[in-house]
Parts: C-alpha cells; sequence; structure tokens
C-alpha cells in the first residue's frame, strides 16, 4: 500500500442533526500523528457533539472517520476503544461511589473465572500514575476526591487501556490554575511519547501555550485551522466569534452608595472536615460596586455562599439585607428582598435538567401574576413570550428555543440561561459564583458587561471567582479568601497578580474590617 | 424458644431472598416493585411441581425441582419488567403495580383452571403440598430445619460474591450508578440490566415459594403474600442495597415476623395479653418506623428508576 497516513484521525464531511439543529454542519477535522490539536468554538458550536461522534455515542448522518489512513465506521464507544481513542468528557463519567481503581479498570477488567483480579490492575495504575505524574489515591471512592484527581481518573483510564488518540472535553474549566499547570505538562508528555491529543478549552492562553494547530467551529460549520505559532489570540477569538473580541474590560468609575449587605461574623460548617468551613467572615457590600471573593478553589468560597444564600444554616454570625435581618430568611424570602444567586454548580442548583427552558427561566417567578392567574393556573403565553424576550436578550442558543429540554442545551448555554433569569429579576444584590466558568471569550465579554451594568444601575454585586484575569479586570474591590477567613482587601487598580497570588496561598495576610 | 428460632430464620430467609431480589433489580438500575408479585407466580410454579410429582421423584430431585422451578417462574414473569421498563423505557413504579395486580389475579385464573379441571366441583384456589412439604424438614431435635435455610445462606453469599467480587457484578453495579460512564467504557447497559431483572425475578420467585411452605402445607393463591414483596423492599433499604445488611436486617424483620406465631408460648407475653392482630402488625409498622428513620441517608444506586438514554449527558 502507500505510505502511512501522517494522519492519527481524519473526520470527514461530519454532518450531525439533533431536533431543530444542526450541531455539526460538514465539519472536517485532521489529527496529526504525535500533535496536541485544539478545539475552539462558542458555546454551543458543536464540540462535543463533534468528540461524541469521534467516541461512537453519536452516529453522523453524513461523513467518513479515518483511523491511521483505514476507513472505520465508529457505532460504539467499544469500536473507539478497540481503535486507541479515549475520551476525557466534559462532564466525567465517573460512578462516584467505586474507588478510583474500580473506575479505571470498569470495561476492562482482568479476570480469573470470573472473578475480578485486582492486583495487577493496581501494579499498572501505580505505574502509570509515577510515569506521567497523575497523583491519585486508588482506593479512594470519587464522591470523596478532588475533581482535579477525578479528572486524573479520567485520564489514568485512558492510558490503562493504552490508548494512543486522547481527547480532552474541556478539561481545564473546573481545574484550579496550578492543576491546569500540571495537565499541561502532562499533555505535552503525553504528546512527546507520540500520543495524539484533541484538546477543547475557552481559553485562549492555554490554546497558545500547548497547542500545535486549532481548528475552529462556529454554529455549527468549519471555519479553519491555523499553527499555533502563526497566529495571534485576537486572530482567534475573531474567527471564532466573527467579530473583535475586547479582552480588556471597560469601565468608568465606581459610585459607591450605601451598604446593601451587611455580612457579620459568619461561620459555617464543612461537610468535609469537622472544622467550620468559614471562619467569622465579616464583609460589606455597597449599591454600586463589585465585590471580589477571591482565592484558591476549596478554601470555603463555597460554603459562604451556602451560608449567604440560605442553602445552608449558620454556625454563628448575622446577614443583613438593605438593612434588614435575613440570617434565618428561607431562600424565597431572600429572593424576593431582591437577592439573585448564580450558583456555582449549574446542574444542582441553577436548573431543573428535565424542565424546559422557559420553565426554567421562569423557575423564581412563576408565581407572580404576570405568569399565575388568579386561578392558580400558569400563563403559558406569558411565560413563551417572557422566556423568548430573554432568550433573544441574551442571545441563549439551543435546538427548539423556549421548549428546549435544559439537559440538551450546551453547558455555556445553560449557564446564560441562568445568567439571563438572575439578572432579569432586577435583583439589589447579584451573587455570582464563577459566572463565566465554561463560556467563550464572546460571552464572557458579555456577562462582564451585564455585571458592570448592574453596578453601573447602583446595585451590589458580589463575585466569587478562581480566574485570576477575571479578579484583576471586574471587580472593585477584591477580598482574597484563605482557610475559611478573609486574609486581605486590595485594590484591583494597585495590586498584582504576584501580589494576589501570595495573599491567596497564605504567604501574606492583614487585618480586615467589614 | 426453638419454635422462635425456627420461625424466625424461615421468614427471615424470605425476606432476606425478595429482598436480594430487589437489591439485583436496583443495582443495575431498575425499581422492581412488582415483587409481591413475582413471589406469588414463583409460588405457584413451585407448589405446581409439588403437586404432580412428589410421588415420583427422590427427595434430593424434587427439592431441586421445586427450587429451580421456582426461580424460573419468577424470571420469566420479571421479564414482562424487563420488556416494558427497559426496551420501552415505561415508567417502572407503574410497571411494578401492574406486575403485582395481574400476578394475583393471574396465578388465582391459573389456579382455579387446574382445579376445576381436575375436579368440576373444585372452584378453590388451593394447591396442596403437605406430603412434599416434608420432605423439605429435617427433625433436629424440636427444631425443623427446611433446606430452605441452607439455600438461602448459599445465594446470600451468592449475591454477595457477584455483586463485589466479580466483573458482572461490577459492571451491573455501574449501569445502576451511571449508565452513561458504563456504556462510555463499551457496556451494554440493556443486557445488564436484563440480567439484574431476572436474577431479580429468579430470588423473588424462590422467596415465594419459601413463603408459602413456611407454615402452611396448602395456600389459596388468592390470599397473595400478605404484603411480604414489599416488606422485603423495606428489608432492602433498611439494608441499604447490601447484602450483608440484608441479611442482618431481614434476621430482624424475621423476629418480629416470627412473634405474631409463637408469642403465646412465651409466658410473659401470654400473659401481656396483647391482641394477636398487633402481633401480626409488628412487622409492617416497624417497616414504617425504620424506613422514617433511615430512608434519609439512603445509599440508593443513583439512576434506579430512569430508563437509560443513551444521548442524555
Ligand atoms: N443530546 C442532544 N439532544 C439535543 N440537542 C443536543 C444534544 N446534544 C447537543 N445538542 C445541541 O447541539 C448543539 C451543540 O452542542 P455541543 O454540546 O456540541 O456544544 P459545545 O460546542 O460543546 O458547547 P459548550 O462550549 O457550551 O460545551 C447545541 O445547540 C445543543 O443544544
Ligand atoms: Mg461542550
Amino acid at each position: 500500500m502507500s505510505t502511512p497516513s501522517p494522519y492519527a484521525i481524519e473526520m470527514l464531511h461530519i454532518t450531525k442533526r439533533f431536533p431543530g439543529i444542526i450541531a455539526n454542519d460538514d465539519v472536517t477535522l485532521q489529527l496529526k500523528q504525535g500533535e496536541i490539536h485544539a478545539l475552539l468554538g462558542e458555546n454551543g458550536a458543536g464540540k462535543s457533539t463533534l468528540m461524541s461522534v469521534l467516541f461512537g455515542l453519536y452516529q453522523p448522518e453524513e461523513g467518513e472517520i479515518y483511523v491511521k489512513g483505514k476507513k472505520v465506521e465508529i457505532n460504539d464507544p467499544n469500536v473507539a476503544n478497540e481503535l486507541g481513542i479515549g475520551m476525557v468528557h466534559q462532564h466525567f463519567k465517573l460512578v462516584e461511589c467505586f474507588t478510583v481503581l474500580d473506575n479505571i479498570i470498569l470495561g476492562v477488567e482482568t479476570t480469573k473465572g470470573g472473578f475480578l483480579q485486582k492486583d495487577e490492575a493496581r501494579k499498572k495504575v501505580m505505574a502509570l500514575s509515577e510515569k506521567y505524574g497523575l497523583r491519585v489515591d486508588p482506593d479512594a471512592k470519587i464522591q470523596d476526591i478532588t475533581v482535579g484527581m477525578q479528572q486524573r481518573t479520567e485520564i489514568l483510564k485512558m492510558l490503562y487501556r493504552d490508548n494512543e488518540i486522547l481527547i480532552f472535553d474541556e478539561p481545564t474549566a473546573v481545574l484550579t490554575p496550578q492543576e491546569i499547570e500540571e495537565l499541561m505538562q502532562i499533555m505535552k508528555n503525553l504528546a512527546a511519547e507520540g500520543k495524539s491529543i484533541l484538546f477543547i478549552s475557552h481559553k485562549l492562553a492555554e490554546i497558545m501555550a500547548v497547542a500545535d494547530r486549532c481548528s475552529v467551529l462556529r454554529k455549527g460549520k468549519y471555519i479553519g485551522t491555523v499553527e499555533t505559532k502563526n497566529t495571534t489570540m485576537e486572530e482567534l477569538s475573531a474567527m471564532m466569534v466573527g467579530r473583535n473580541v475586547n479582552f480588556h474590560v471597560e469601565k468608568g468609575e465606581a459610585k459607591v452608595g450605601k451598604p446593601v449587605l451587611e455580612v457579620r461574623n459568619m461561620s459555617v460548617a464543612s461537610k468535609v472536615h469537622k472544622n467550620n468551613a468559614v471562619k467569622n467572615v465579616s464583609l460589606t457590600v455597597h449599591a454600586g460596586e463589585i465585590v471580589c471573593i477571591a482565592g484558591i478553589d476549596g478554601n470555603g468560597q463555597t460554603e459562604f455562599v451556602y451560608g449567604l444564600t440560605g442553602l445552608e444554616p449558620l454556625v454563628s454570625g448575622s446577614v443583613k439585607m438593605l438593612g434588614e435581618d435575613i440570617t434565618k430568611a428561607k431562600i424565597r424570602e431572600r429572593s424576593l428582598k431582591g437577592m439573585s444567586h448564580i450558583p456555582e454548580d449549574r446542574h444542582k442548583h441553577g436548573l431543573v435538567l428535565d424542565y424546559s427552558l422557559e420553565d426554567n427561566l421562569v423557575l423564581q417567578r412563576y408565581f407572580e401574576p404576570e405568569f399565575t392567574n388568579k386561578a392558580g393556573f400558569l400563563r403559558r403565553d406569558n411565560i413563551r413570550k417572557y422566556a423568548e424576550k430573554l432568550i433573544a436578550e441574551y442571545d441563549i442558543r439551543s435546538g427548539q428555543g423556549p421548549v428546549t429540554k435544559a439537559r440538551a442545551m450546551s453547558g455555556g448555554n445553560q449557564q446564560k440561561a441562568i445568567i439571563a433569569r438572575e439578572i432579569d429579576k432586577g435583583p439589589e444584590l447579584l451573587v455570582a459564583v464563577q459566572p463565566t466558568r465554561g463560556l467563550d471569550v464572546g460571552a464572557i465579554e458579555g456577562v462582564h458587561k451585564s455585571l458592570i451594568s448592574q453596578r453601573d444601575a447602583g446595585k451590589a454585586v458580589l463575585l466569587v471567582s478562581l480566574e485570576l484575569d477575571e479578579v484583576m479586570d471586574v471587580p472593585d474591590r477584591i477580598l482574597v479568601m484563605y482557610e475559611g477567613e478573609i486574609v486581605g482587601e486590595l485594590d484591583p487598580k494597585k495590586t498584582t497578580q504576584e501580589e494576589l497570588g501570595l495573599y491567596m496561598a497564605g504567604a501574606k495576610r492583614d487585618e480586615v474590617k467589614a | 424458644m426453638t419454635l422462635l428460632v425456627q420461625y424466625t430464620l424461615i421468614f427471615a430467609s424470605v425476606l432476606i431472598l425478595v429482598a436480594l431480589g430487589g437489591c439485583f433489580a436496583e443495582h443495575s438500575g431498575v425499581i422492581n416493585l412488582g415483587l409481591e408479585g413475582t413471589m406469588l407466580v414463583g409460588a405457584m410454579g413451585g407448589a405446581l411441581t409439588m403437586r404432580y410429582l412428589t410421588d415420583k421423584l427422590p427427595t434430593f430431585a424434587l427439592i431441586l425441582l421445586v427450587i429451580l422451578i421456582s426461580m424460573a417462574a419468577g424470571a420469566l414473569y420479571c421479564s414482562l419488567l424487563a420488556v416494558a421498563s427497559i426496551n420501552l423505557k415505561a415508567d417502572q413504579t407503574i410497571v411494578g403495580t401492574a406486575l403485582n395486580m395481574l400476578g394475583i389475579a393471574g396465578v388465582t385464573v391459573v389456579v382455579k383452571a387446574i382445579n376445576t379441571a381436575a375436579n368440576p366441583d373444585d372452584v378453590s384456589s388451593v394447591i396442596n403440598y403437605g406430603a412434599a412439604r416434608e420432605k423439605f424438614l429435617v427433625k433436629l431435635g424440636d427444631f425443623e430445619f427446611s433446606w430452605f435455610m441452607l439455600v438461602t445462606l448459599i445465594l446470600l453469599v451468592a449475591a454477595y460474591v457477584i455483586l463485589y467480587k466479580t466483573r458482572f457484578g461490577l459492571r451491573m453495579m455501574a449501569c445502576g450508578e451511571h449508565p452513561q460512564a458504563a456504556a462510555s467504557v463499551g457496556i451494554n447497559v440493556f443486557k445488564m440490566r436484563w440480567a439484574g431483572v431476572l436474577i431479580s425475578g429468579a430470588y423473588g420467585g424462590l422467596g415465594g415459594i419459601v413463603f408459602i411452605m413456611a407454615g402452611a402445607s396448602e395456600w389459596r393463591f388468592e390470599y397473595g403474600v400478605a404484603g411480604f414483596g414489599f416488606l422485603s423492599l423495606a428489608v432492602m433499604i433498611f439494608g441499604q442495597w447490601k447484602p450483608q445488611r440484608i441479611a442482618l436486617a431481614g434476621l430482624l424483620f424475621g423476629l418480629f415476623r416470627a412473634l405474631s406465631n409463637v408469642y403465646s408460648s412465651f409466658d410473659f407475653l401470654a400473659k401481656m395479653d396483647i391482641p394477636s392482630p398487633v402481633y401480626n402488625m409488628l412487622p409492617y409498622i416497624i417497616s414504617l418506623i425504620v424506613l422514617a428513620f433511615t430512608s434519609k441517608s439512603s445509599q440508593a444506586p443513583k439512576a434506579e428508576g430512569i430508563p437509560y438514554d443513551k444521548g442524555m449527558r
């Protein structure tokens, strides 16, 4: 035959339709042997879908796939596996109550007469873990370990199967900056060994740092492929959204008004360990300002927000909003008083995944006269009109518009739906927890603009973020949280990322008055 | 006292078998609410076997055959649940309830038809297996040991080994926890769920025959199985879907059920003069109380009750 193909994977003219939408429209993607190839595109552009096609989870209506020059039909993940293709999914596919080791061997177990033989598997896993610096505890249960370790488990799953072609669907969206550094190094090591890597990310800096080439999708269509060394972040983002994106956040001076939120001496219990996760935290957020709580993931930010929004009771302390004590108020009361919450975990606290988009958009308002008539029946026509208004205003993309099930929407568009609902409620205080997680650069720009226009309209905004760029660019004040305490207050105009890093790592701390 | 132990063990055997049946189905991701009906169908299979074959077979062969036919009947009956809830993605609660109603009605009709065919004057739904019942029992002093107790012990250990020590068990539990994850590593979720439901039926069917033979030498099938299918679900929940704990829970519930049979032989209980319906109610009342307190910390398989959809994310 001819010379071996230079491509590990060729996906030619792939078309995949879902009800009401063409998720992939004649997309072509070529992955060279041993390269790191990034896939870039807006939320809902069809990246995850394309990868699921390659992995055998979806069957395309049209198009061909070649692996190492040979035409293949991938109609089942088993086939992908046999072809050496492995995937880390955007939402991990791990069995929560199984151990790390069981998750790794699941599907390719070594057995003797049907009985599991785990010793050899354990040796192989530990050897791989050592070799690539993928630290895991093989006997820990998935539900007890950090997201970072869960991801390392997913990577070990692929390596354990001796996969040569590795797909990473938004691996960095859930990681801390340190973990991202580690992951990028691991990816480079893997590529140096001859493995071919497909890598989806919304973070252009990451793509520039690790990828050799980058392919861009927009609204299901293939736009082009570029070498990262011959391009710039601006060029990539223009390819992706079809216009120039402004990376720098534009905002005027803050006009700080009266206090809206006053938290005094708040302590919240931890679910993981016996100590309090939040210790004696006091802070104030005024009308017309954006205050950001920065810190490394797991330093009590989650629990602080739970305490503030009423998802968890306080151990001690008080919360006041607009001068009124709401320490013990129900979540609905807080919402009616003007608190909005963009939650950290959009599947758990943000959406009812099996409801339609329109129902999700009125989740906190369905009882208002606009949406429920006097007899207690829902006013479907008004709900539809309202949903359509928000969908247009916030550019929420989905297959079937208002009636799309939330579950069928892309991750980024789910996030946009929550943001639309929470901001349109017209809150006095907006609590936004990692509001831009998983969003594309265009959408991030949009969210930042909305936060700032809230502020300019004289509302209070409390932002919780892990993203250093966001922490530096968006807020008017930064509070750093470390091990459950506020250890520093910084002015983003005067501080540097390095100084911020010192506070976040606990190397520096000041007394902070609320 | 011996009597109490004996009844406790035999009722515990029923509860453990049926609860393990529920446990297999749920670990594969299907809720089997039809255990009540399954028990009855299994019991009918076993009872008919005894009616026709008691004289024709040696003891060992008869015991083995009764066990196998009860299990097969239960499994066959549960394949209805499998088709409806796995292949046709029907609501599992409704299918389970339907199986219970169909079970009691269907079995009554069949047994009556058989009885009338044999003797036109006999319109009852009774099957007598008194002669065969003796063959299942071994007298050890006062204690009547039933071979079913040993079989239960074997099947209990088997359940533990299958779930936790074999490839099959690992894969099946993955399907009950996160079927999309299982599918992504190439496991056939439909097959595993079918397997779970069939095993569930086999355990449930066997539990049925053990139940009707626990204290009677004939059974009127229109009476059903007195809610033991549901009681077993309580045992399963109290046992947190784990065979070891199900065994303990089964013994506890079995003890309360046995009390109602033998309380009069304990002087102090007899003296208290509590009406017997109170003892009869005990297991059911206990199950309500226990569930009210324990179901909060439930470790139910996460994906149970949800039809598997490949495209779901
Ligand atoms: N199973 C499904 N059923 C119906 N529609 C779907 C399904 N999966 C994806 N879609 C639709 O296909 C489109 C592409 O989705 P996909 O998840 O591939 O986007 P993405 O590029 O990965 O976006 P994100 O960056 O937000 O993750 C979306 O509009 C989504 O609503
Ligand atoms: Mg995606």
